[in-house]
């Protein structure tokens, strides 16, 4: 039968990753190039296998056989197509499996993209990301398999769940599935776990080539990097996305008028990110300088230990948190897998430290290269913070025998210094040479966009300091203008000289600009993109306004100087078996009518559950939110609403798409890359160096 | 880092000989000031924003001690006690013992059924919850509340914030 054919995917893609990490590094070891093909068309074999059994569970999903537990779990009859294909990853079982695929298919990519190129790494980078796939696909078979089948035992009446059928049962059907959680019916939720997925899977790719490095001694060179920078780019990439949309998600579905509650799930997804960031960074050293490369080990390490503690909080809901996941068995296999890879990593680094000698000292304090590892610091304290918040219960618990947490106060209290000072590094490092700074030089760099944003603070100040007297707010402020200034200017030098060298217009000179120099521009376009987003922090922190009540037809709620006059409230069926209740209501600004809003609650019956869908009116400058909480269900001639004003939100999303966007830019491959090679320092550094160790 | 291998590096020969590691110092000075600072902002936000976690029972057992502190309690929401009065959007019920182990879930065969137990256990240690706020969705019987506030004297609990799970929704229920 069809899902006997899927079990047996999976368990062949299982044997078949054990085999190749085993054999890869016996042909290695023996210097037997036969057995290292060989492990390598196994590690090949396992992405079609994985793709077999990942296709099997989608067409249970499309076609609802609801004999499988996990069709039954996660879809319906009343759920689109569509949106039964995105059940794939709506539950426990269907995700583990997607990660393995996933997995299993950047392996496939890399392996055959890189072989002839990195042939000796090779070997041991099968077998890292086989070895992790190995205990993937082996959740998926032993654990949390998505093929297991509903079973129904006259005797006690039970309805059981098991991939082979337990004696003296008989199959069971169910009449209809729970359907996908009606929460998660929503763009941002259907891409945000296959981004975050591939973020998370991505950084395996630099971690097997940095473990792979360590293991031939060759990670004090920079091949390791070079290969995976474009995959860490795109991991990264994939990371913000899936960040991104989750915000969105949160702030379109949860209702509660914000995007970041800085729970556990979402901590988890935030500490890869910061330290892929800080990866991201710190390599261009070692690029350039031939410096910090236990730094650049460690941080890889850390990301994808972090990747893997991601996965093991959101799957195994060991850490309380008000997201919808569900506690599994998984949790202790996960833990001994997640410590066994940190632990064992580091261990490896540290026998592996000779080969790790940097090839320069730093000079000064006024380099880019200290701004660089200032920023690394920085970063690795966030980290530190969001990790310590976010285990803090667990921990306490087992200290005290009380369980203490810390909320959103203590994350926002200790990142919000921690943040701005990089906001501000992001502004002034670019401009900063590599070895030594001269003062004088970047003092007159830095003049026109400090005199511009003190221009720009000093005008907030005199606008809105009587109504909203907020020192940090003001200082925000100017630090966004600050860096926002630096980082055109320096757009705006770049094109200049081109237009003077070339003769090119403003536009073409701009064009080539970003073109030429594209992880350089492109990074500037992201560092663009959060400064938009730090702007939209701001105002979300300090101006945002909510109030709450219940009104009769007719009657008013105000909110700074808004109105939200009640018309009426109706109540009707909609697709996908929701029974849906609408109210009716005006906005006004300043008396002034705008626009007629909508807000709804979505009462789902299969599952039981409402969905609060707000309705929005927004602007650039801000955001009316407006939720229909509760009514008056006998006469519906009331309505309660909850209104937010969330000032400026709208420059989070338009600074998430700018990153994006400039990731892209500085991932894509460009002719000039291959040509000029990216370490243009490094020759003067005499080799072999037995300059000591700087990292 | 052992400082043999800076005297025996030809380019510090050629510089004076003190300077990489005077040079060296400064660095491990100043990344150590960063990194005493980050700890010293988070030992001291901990201090100033940590608050028990915990169940009714516990709560109770510390009795006037926690009166107007800060602490966040959960418990089993029990069905009958929920009141809400729209026009004033105040929100009033009472939440039941339910122990968080692990353990203690396991033995009550997951946390919807320990939920259900704790509402009908009339053993169980109760608190009587006040909440100024719409009535959230998910606010039904057997829910789980998760409540951060205070405790009056009166015995009253004053929630400022309020999460509710009602775990059948998220675990796979009963298929039938």
């Amino acid at each position: 039968m069809l899902y006997d054919l899927g079990y047996f995917a999976l368990l062949i893609s299982f044997l078949l990753a054990i085999y190749a990490a085993g054999v890869a590094v016996f042909g290695a070891q023996s210097q037997r190039m036969p057995f290292v093909e060989s492990a390598r068309n196994a590690a090949l074999l396992v992405f079609p296998l994985l793709t077999l059994a990942v296709l099997i569970v989608v067409y249970g999903l499309v076609t609802l056989d609801f004999n499988q537990a996990y069709v039954a779990d996660v879809s319906s009859r009343a759920m689109s197509p569509f949106l039964r294909v995105t059940a794939l990853w709506g539950g426990q079982q269907g995700s583990v499996l997607f990660w393995g695929w996933m997995m299993s298919g950047f392996a496939a990519t890399v392996m055959i993209r890189k072989w002839q190129r990195d042939r000796e790494l090779m070997p041991y980078v099968i077998f890292v990301i086989m070895g992790t796939l190995a205990f993937f696909v082996g959740l998926s078979l032993f654990i949390t398999n998505p093929f297991a089948r509903l079973w129904h035992d006259p005797a006690t009446g039970e309805i059981i769940a098991a991939v082979f059928q337990p004696v003296g049962t008989m199959p069971f059907i169910s009449q209809d599935g729970q359907g996908l959680n009606p929460l998660l019916r929503h763009f941002g939720m259907i891409g945000h776990p296959p981004t975050t997925y591939i973020g998370f899977t991505g950084f395996v790719i630099p971690y097997a080539f940095a473990i792979a490095a360590l293991i031939t001694g060759k990670a004090g060179e920079d091949e390791w990097i070079r290969t995976t920078r474009r995959w860490t780019l795109v991991a990264w990439l994939f990371l913000s996305i899936g960040l991104v949309l989750g915000g969105r998600w949160a702030y379109d579905v949860l209702g509660w008028g914000g995007y970041w509650g800085w729970d556990p799930v979402e901590n988890a997804m935030l500490m890869p990110w910061l330290t892929g960031t800080a990866f991201l960074h710190s390599m261009m050293i070692q690029e350039k300088r031939g410096m910090l490369k236990v730094w650049n080990i460690v941080l890889i390490i850390l990301t994808y230990s972090l990747s893997l503690f991601g996965t093991f909080i959101t799957r195994t809901g060991v850490i309380g948190s008000v997201h919808a996941f569900s506690k599994s068995a998984m949790g202790p296999s996960f833990l001994i897998f997640v410590s066994v890879t940190f632990l064992g990593s580091l261990l490896l680094m540290f026998k592996r430290l000779g080969t790790l000698k940097a090839e320069h000292e730093l000079d000064s304090f006024l380099s880019r290269e200290s701004l660089f590892l200032l920023q690394n610091l920085l970063f690795l304290g966030i980290t530190f913070a969001v990790f310590w918040g976010t285990t803090f219960p667990m921990i306490s618990e087992l200290v005290t025998g009380t369980k203490i947490t810390v909320g959103p106060p203590f994350f926002k209290k200790v990142t919000g210094p921690l943040f701005a000072a990089l906001v501000l590094l992001m502004g002034i490092a670019p401009l900063f040479a590599w070895r030594k700074q001269a003062v004088a030089k970047l003092g007159r760099a830095l003049l026109i966009p400090f005199i511009g944003s003190v221009v720009v603070m000093v005008g907030a100040t005199l606008v809105h300091w009587p109504q909203h007297p907020y020192p940090f707010a003001l200082f925000g402020l100017w630090l966004v203008s600050f860096v926002a200034l630096t980082t055109l200017l320096e757009f705006w030098r770049g094109a200049l000289a081109r237009m003077h060298s070339q003769g090119e217009n403003f536009l073409a000179a701009l064009g080539h600009l970003l073109s030429r120099n594209r992880r350089r521009y492109g990074g500037y376009i992201i560092h663009l993109g959060v400064v938009m987003m730090a702007l939209g922090v701001v105002g979300d922190e300090f101006f945002k306004a909510e109030t709450q009540g219940t009104v009769g037809v007719g009657q008013s709620l105000a909110v700074e100087n808004y109105t939200l006059t009640f018309e009426n409230l109706r109540v009707y069926p909609g697709s996908d078996g929701r029974e849906i209740v609408e109210a009716t209501a005006k906005l006004y600004r300043d008396g002034e009518y705008i626009l007629t809003l909508q807000p709804r609650r979505d009462f789902f019956i299969t599952q039981q559950q409402p969905v609060t869908v707000p309705a929005v009116y927004s602007t650039p400058g801000e955001d009316v939110y407006v939720l229909l909480v509760g009514w008056n269900e006998i006469s519906l001639d009331s309505s309660t609403f909850k209104i937010y004003v969330n000032p400026l939100i709208n420059w989070v999303w338009a600074g998430g798409l700018t990153f994006i966007m400039g990731t892209l830019i500085a991932a894509w491959t460009s002719l000039e890359d291959k040509r000029t090679a990216s370490y243009v320092l490094r020759p003067e550094a005499p080799r072999p160096s037995p300059a000591p160790v700087g990292g | 880092m052992s400082s043999n291998d800076i005297v025996e590096s030809p380019r510090s020969t050629t510089n004076t000989l003190h300077r990489p590691r005077h040079a060296r110092m400064k660095f491990i000075v100043g990344g150590a000031l960063i990194l005493g600072a980050v700890v010293y902002l988070i030992a001291t936000t901990t201090l100033s924003t940590a608050q028990y976690y915990l169940t009714v029972e516990e709560l109770r057992g510390r009795g006037s001690t926690v009166v107007g502190k800060n602490v966040r309690v959960s418990g089993a929401v029990m069905g009958e006690s929920i009141q809400y009065d729209a026009q004033a959007l105040e929100l009033t019920f009472t939440v039941a013992q339910v122990s968080d182990s692990p353990e203690s879930l396991q033995a009550a065969g997951g946390l919807a059924q320990a939920l259900a137990q704790a509402v009908r256990n009339p053993q169980a240690a109760r608190l009587n919850v006040h909440y100024l706020g719409p009535k959230p969705d998910l606010m039904r019987p057997e829910a789980q509340a998760i409540m951060d506030g205070q405790l009056r004297e009166d015995g009253t609990f004053h929630a400022d914030t309020l999460l509710l799970k009602c775990p059948t929704r998220y675990e796979s229920g009963p298929r039938s």
